[in-house]
């Protein structure tokens, strides 16, 4: 059995995707309308990666969970009611921007600074997770600049699995293109991993878990760091959303040829 | 194994955990009652105010659960005097709160039918051609008649606009923030623990198991919570207040026969719309005389907009989707909406019986508060007050007995809580609301005559209505179209429909004479695009079907299926291979119209109908409703 691991999951948060989004340009730049009054959802490729760090800390015993966070503390709250209860972790908040619209960098750089900080952080039990890509029109590259200030040089990009072994080491499955993935091998922590949205189901709801949770997340949010990422940084020219086309019609018995006819038709125009 | 034929849930072995209250349902009643007892828990220095049970030394452990995935997931366009509510939060600054707004203007309108189809009685069309041929002196426009005063008891003066999704965000959020208790979305509670005869705590929703309950590999059995106290307020349609209903009976003389259907869309107004935020419209008249629709204007360009289907509308094609697509398409609606575009839809079941649909209030480990209780005041249509009021007298009754270290025994409640409610304005107003809709239960006029009577006399003089439980009033199709189709005809478009899976509402309503819904992609949409669209609609993996036809020989007799025709998510459908109805879980909005709506009832239990309505995720999810 693999020793004990120290599994760092970065997250934002993000409008839940269900929600009409409309970009507009606010007092710091651009923002959503009305976005305050959007519900949140922990980062999609960030919630996948959370899962999959509960689920490898099962394979390691004595594993430990963090989530560092970056997002403004009200809206953190109402998403930690919801991820809570799905595992056991210690939240590290960052009371910040969530919008999408900061610099990368400047982003990756509030996350160096509190797993750093960090108590009792071993660098040789370390796993950074977040997502490879995000839905809060993040460029994706967040977590390779983390890993770069982190001084980790093993990094994994676009992840759907991770297998560890006893001896530490673990082989990665990164995409690549035709549905296919490279398998690496690595000799064991610290590693970056981009998750992309790997096989596992989400877990189900675990009262005792969120009650185990609160305890921590409550006093912590109240002590978030606040931070201003991107003050100074990359100025926003312009900002849209891709068109929508959307027609809906319930079909039976429709054979699926036709259907992938109908939508060849459809999306060519 | 096997089968707790109540909840759907087979009997394992189960976790359980220990809190001191454990609340059901997040609303504006659990709102009231969570912020009321949240700032009583610590004192000013920090300590506890009282200790808890399950954790000494700390304050007492409160846990909401609450079945939508988000606590934003609600629905209701609200307008209230909002009394209960500044009182908690004094300070209160309406541009905190998104898509809110004090009211502003408020209109009542009587819309005349442009269409020729309404089944309007004489009377009423008697009363039509009197407004037409007087219109040079009336205050009539778009066809509709702006009734020129609003009694005091309707009026929502001094009062609020809002969205009873962002309220609960807002309040969820402070709530939150204090520490002091915990709000679980995503968590559907399956029923109550009982004891000889005391409520012991709840039980989560099984996870992991197939749409039968059947358990799957990943099979997680719904934990017992087990509290001194349960706090239930989830409302006319949830599970565990419906479940305590039928296993403690209704207090002597009460009954929950009337309920309706409220349906809205939230629309983004067009530009150049001269509503001014705050403004408000009732509407009574159109699509059909018994149908009452709204519009609140909300800043930032947007609106609330949507009709109530009541119980004692005696249809079998009750269609609350496609009589509010008529209602919006009325000329004095219209130009209004008129190349706007939908945001957000939902729908809700409303518990109209009032202060007559009053449950036991309490007992011995628990409470009632909210729509549930009874609080709906159906005189001056109002319910988010009343349920957040209730809240909050429970919230100080039970300081009280946490205070004085008392039990939470049916004694004690009744003393600190049922007391507190007897003597406020919620109590007092339901008494003069109690009898106030009786006499639409016979007829529209008559209706309007005895709540005028009611609401002048505050109460003392009301019409009486025939009591008939909404499925004793539903029709069959035959005797809906006498006049105009043949038994024989009715059977041969039933048959058709039928081998199509077909509902009949829109086919019935045309030949009705009520025009074709012309789609326009933006206000008037499928039904399954306002789903999509509007209310953003979906069901997690995992969990058991929460609508179940228990009886399929109630079905197999039932020549309506009023389930699938009114179901406001489409999410019953008429079942091509039988007659028992078939239901996809993932349009379900949870709005429970099935259960009150079914046509069929046990001969020998006549409250209780052939669809079990139990604890189910996902649904609605979207915040601006």
């Amino acid at each position: 059995m693999a020793g004990s691991l120290q599994i760092v999951v970065c997250g934002g948060i993000v409008p839940n995707p269900l929600q009409t989004l409309e970009p507009t340009a606010g007092p710091q730049g651009p923002a959503l309308k009305n976005e305050a009054m959007l519900p949140a959802v922990l980062d999609p490729w960030a919630w996948h990666a959370l899962f999959e760090a509960a689920n490898l800390a099962k394979q390691a015993p004595g594993s430990k969970i963090t989530l560092v966070c970056m997002a403004p503390k009200a809206k953190l709250q109402q998403v930690m009611m919801t991820i809570a209860q799905k595992t056991v972790f210690e939240l590290q908040p960052i009371d910040g921007p969530a919008s999408g619209f900061v610099e990368s960098a400047d982003v990756a750089g509030e996350l160096a600074e509190v797993i750093k900080g960090i108590n009792g952080l071993d660098m040789q039990k370390l796993l950074v997770f977040g997502g490879w890509e995000s839905a809060s029109r993040g460029a994706g590259t967040t977590m390779q600049i983390l890993g770069e200030m982190l001084g980790i040089t093993d990094q994994f990009q676009g992840v759907d699995e991770i297998r560890l072994k006893d001896d530490g080491s673990f082989d990665v499955l990164e995409r690549i293109e035709g549905g296919k993935h490279q398998v690496s091998r690595c000799a064991g922590a610290p590693a970056v991993l981009g998750w992309a949205t790997g096989n596992l189901p989400e877990p189900p709801n675990n009262p005792q878990a969120g009650m185990a949770n609160m305890r921590g997340i409550m006093p912590a949010l109240q002590k978030a760091r606040p931070a201003k990422p991107g003050q100074d940084g990359v100025k926003f020219l312009d900002v849209s959303l891709p068109s929508q086309r959307r027609e809906t019609r319930v079909v039976k018995d429709t054979p699926a040829e036709e259907i992938a006819r109908e939508l060849a038709e459809w999306i060519t125009g | 194994m096997t089968q707790d034929t109540t909840s759907g849930q087979p009997e394992v072995d189960r976790q359980s955990m220990e809190v001191d209250i454990a609340c059901v349902g997040f609303g504006p009643a659990m709102g009231g009652f969570l912020t009321t007892l949240s700032r009583g828990l610590l004192n000013e220095d920090g300590t506890p105010a009282a200790e808890s049970k399950t954790m000494p030394g700390m304050p007492p452990q409160v846990i909401c659960y609450e079945r939508a995935d988000d606590i934003a997931f609600g629905v209701s366009g609200v307008v209230t005097k909002a009394r209960a509510i500044r009182e908690t939060f004094p300070d209160l600054d309406p541009a905190d709160i998104p898509m809110t707004h004090p009211v502003t203007e408020e209109r009542l309108l009587y819309l005349l039918d442009p269409v020729g189809a309404s089944r309007r009685p004489a009377t009423v069309k008697a009363a039509d051609a009197v407004i037409k041929a007087l219109r040079w002196m009336l205050p009539v426009r778009d066809q509709a008649l702006r009734i020129p005063f609003i009694p005091g008891f309707m009026k929502k003066h001094d009062g609020l606009l809002t969205s009873i999704g962002q309220f609960n965000q807002w309040v969820g959020n402070q709530l939150m923030a204090s520490g002091t208790v915990q709000i679980w979305p995503s968590s559907p509670v399956s029923g109550p623990l009982m004891e000889n005869g005391r409520v012991t705590g709840v039980r989560l929703a099984d996870q992991g198991v197939e749409r039968s309950g059947e358990p799957q590999p990943g099979y997680m059995p719904g934990m017992d919570i087990k509290a001194a106290l349960t706090v239930i307020g989830d409302g006319p349609a949830g599970p565990v207040g419906r479940i305590l209903d039928e296993k403690l009976g209704l207090p002597e003389g009460n009954h929950q026969h009337d309920f309706a259907v409220g349906m809205k869309v939230v629309v983004e107004l067009p530009e150049g719309c001269e509503l001014k935020p705050g403004t408000v419209f009732h509407t009574l008249g159109y699509p059909e005389p018994e149908i009452f629709g709204f519009l609140y204007v909300y800043p930032d360009g947007l609106a609330s907009a949507g009709v109530f289907v009541p119980s004692w509308f005696d249809s079998p094609v009750r269609s609350t989707y496609r009589y509010m697509q008529h209602w919006m398409q009325h000329p004095a609606i219209w130009k209004h909406l008129n190349g706007g575009t939908i945001r957000s839809w939902g729908a809700k079941t409303l518990q109209e019986s009032g202060r007559r649909g009053e449950p036991h209030l309490v007992g011995d480990g628990f409470a009632r508060i909210g729509e549930g209780s009874g609080t709906t005041n159906v005189l001056t249509n109002s319910g988010v007050d009343e349920a957040w009021l209730s809240g909050t007298l429970l919230a100080e009754g039970v300081l009280e007995l946490l205070k004085s270290g008392e039990e939470f025994t049916k004694a004690n409640l009744e003393k600190a809580y049922v007391r507190r409610r007897r003597e406020s304005w919620l109590d007092k107003d339901s008494r003069k609301a109690e009898k106030a809709r009786d006499g639409f239960q016979r007829g529209f006029v008559r209706g309007m005559i005895g709540m005028a009577l009611a609401g002048f006399t505050r109460g003392r003089l009301s019409l009486s209505g025939d009591g008939r439980t909404p499925y004793e009033r539903v029709p069959t199709l035959e005797q809906f179209l006498k006049g105009r189709l043949t038994p024989q005809e009715v059977e041969k478009l039933r048959t058709e429909a039928h081998a199509k899976g077909r509902t009949l509402h829109d086919s019935i309503m045309e030949l009705l004479g009520w025009p074709k819904i012309e789609y326009d992609g933006k206000l008037l949409l499928s039904h399954q695009d306002a789903l999509l669209v509007g209310g953003k609609v979906q069901a997690p993996p995992g969990y058991a079907d929460h609508v179940v036809f228990l009886y399929p020989h109630l079905c197999e007799e039932c020549g309506t299926k009023v389930c699938a025709e009114m179901c406001s998510a489409e999410a019953i459908s008429v079942n091509p291979e039988g007659e028992v109805p078939l239901f996809d879980r993932e349009k379900c909005i949870h709005c429970g119209a099935c259960f009150w709506n079914c046509a069929k009832h046990l001969q020998d239990d006549p409250e209780r109908g052939a669809i079990a309505f139990r604890a189910g995720a996902g649904g609605l999810h979207s915040a601006e409703n």
